[in-house]
């Protein structure tokens, strides 16, 4: 897989923006950004309603991903292209999703809409909802050689690579969650021993492009990291994380690669495992 | 949309007292702009992101020491130093 096969630019998507077997799909973290504008026949996934278990803390199981999919008039032959607000953060979390229930074509669109907006490109009235008619879209079983859960993170400590990809100051423990929430938080501060805190941001550019593949493979093997030994990425909630697991896994063809969606959240509410305080030594 | 309102979003329901509060608006000749701002630490790595409001308002909360305020909108980029304290509204006013 190369990196043109997961990644298109705007004049990929413009290009096109009208043929109804690719469907762009905006995901974001202000989940009323669609409702504002977005790209022209773009629909919306909900990463709070529509990827979450409604009661538990896990995601839509395999049947609910199929009936979300198919709600969405998204077919299993489809060219899916995310896209969304925050340098893609959470468009690379539905990325990660729809790996991990089997979806083939799936594209994440570089730089997302920021850049989109910055390079003042056209976006429709958020009323503008495209019609696609349902489909019986078939998921497969969840795909956990790509998913981390607690147990692998703390039997990772000391052994596999463990990639912190929150802030610095979040990393030492100054800062609870990204500065654009509240701090006040239940977790304990901190990181998890031996992880390396190699920011999410290193790896995009201001505009929420990707560096180039040279740029990415040095960037984390100049700050320790053994591309051969298994890694397993973190942040606070794991959409940062989905965003370095996709540099890693997807452009940087790294196979051993998990995300941890439990992130600090889970491990900074857990009873009895070691954290860290302080800067990345 | 309504013009560019002075100082940063509602303050509604946000504990100031613990909290470390950067914000502001991003104007240009007065007129709200719609971008990105960025807030950077003191070693200027990234911190966090956010739209800036259709009144052109954005706000973080951070930490207190000093931060950089980068915004982001079409043709520009504009950086400003900023020395935040807990319990302490920063307002910055941001003309790109």
């Amino acid at each position: 897989m190369s990196r043109s096969d997961v990644l298109v630019d705007a004049d990929w998507v413009q290009a096109r923006i009208d043929d109804p077997k690719v469907v762009i799909v905006e995901v974001d973290e202000d989940t009323s950004a669609y409702d504002k504008n977005h790209i022209k026949n773009a629909v919306r996934i909900d990463w709070k309603q529509d990827l979450q278990d409604p009661v538990r803390r896990d995601f839509v199981d395999q049947a609910g991903f199929e009936k979300l999919l198919s709600e969405k008039g998204i077919g299993n032959d489809d060219t899916v292209v995310l896209y969304g607000g925050n340098n893609n953060w959470f468009a690379s979390y539905a990325y990660w999703y729809f790996k991990l229930y089997g979806h083939q074509d799936v594209k994440l669109l570089d730089g997302g809409r920021k850049k989109w907006e910055l390079d003042s490109r056209d976006l429709v009235d958020g009323s503008e909802v495209p019609a696609r008619p349902a489909t019986e879209y078939k998921a497969k079983a969840q795909d956990v050689s790509i998913r981390a859960f607690r147990d692998d993170v703390v039997a990772a400590i000391g052994s596999l690579n463990l990639v912190d990809v929150r802030s610095p100051d979040e990393f030492s423990g100054k800062l609870l969650a990204p500065a654009h929430l509240p701090q006040e938080q239940s977790q304990r501060p901190g990181h998890i021993p031996t992880a390396r805190n190699i920011p999410w941001s290193k790896s995009a550019n201001d505009d929420g492009t990707f560096k180039s593949d040279d740029e990415l493979k040095e960037l984390y093997e100049g700050e320790g990291v053994d591309l051969a030994k298994d890694t397993i990425a973190y942040c606070r909630i794991g959409e940062r994380s989905a965003h370095s697991w996709f540099v890693l896994h997807e452009l940087l063809g790294q196979p051993n690669v998990k995300n941890y969606d439990g992130s600090w959240t889970e491990y900074g509410s857990l009873v009895g495992v070691p954290i860290e305080l302080g800067a990345a030594k | 949309m309504c013009g560019a309102k002075a100082g940063g979003p509602d303050l509604a329901g946000i504990d100031v007292a613990t909290e470390t509060i950067i914000q502001g608006s991003v104007t240009r000749d007065g007129e709200p702009v719609t971008g990105y701002v960025r807030l950077l630490d003191g070693g200027g790595e990234f911190t966090a992101e956010v739209p800036t409001s259709a009144t052109g308002q954005f706000r973080f909360f951070a930490a207190p020491g000093t931060w950089t305020l980068r915004a982001l909108v079409p043709g520009a980029t504009v950086d400003r130093a900023v020395v935040a304290q807990r319990g302490d509204l920063t307002e910055v006013a941001i003309a790109v």
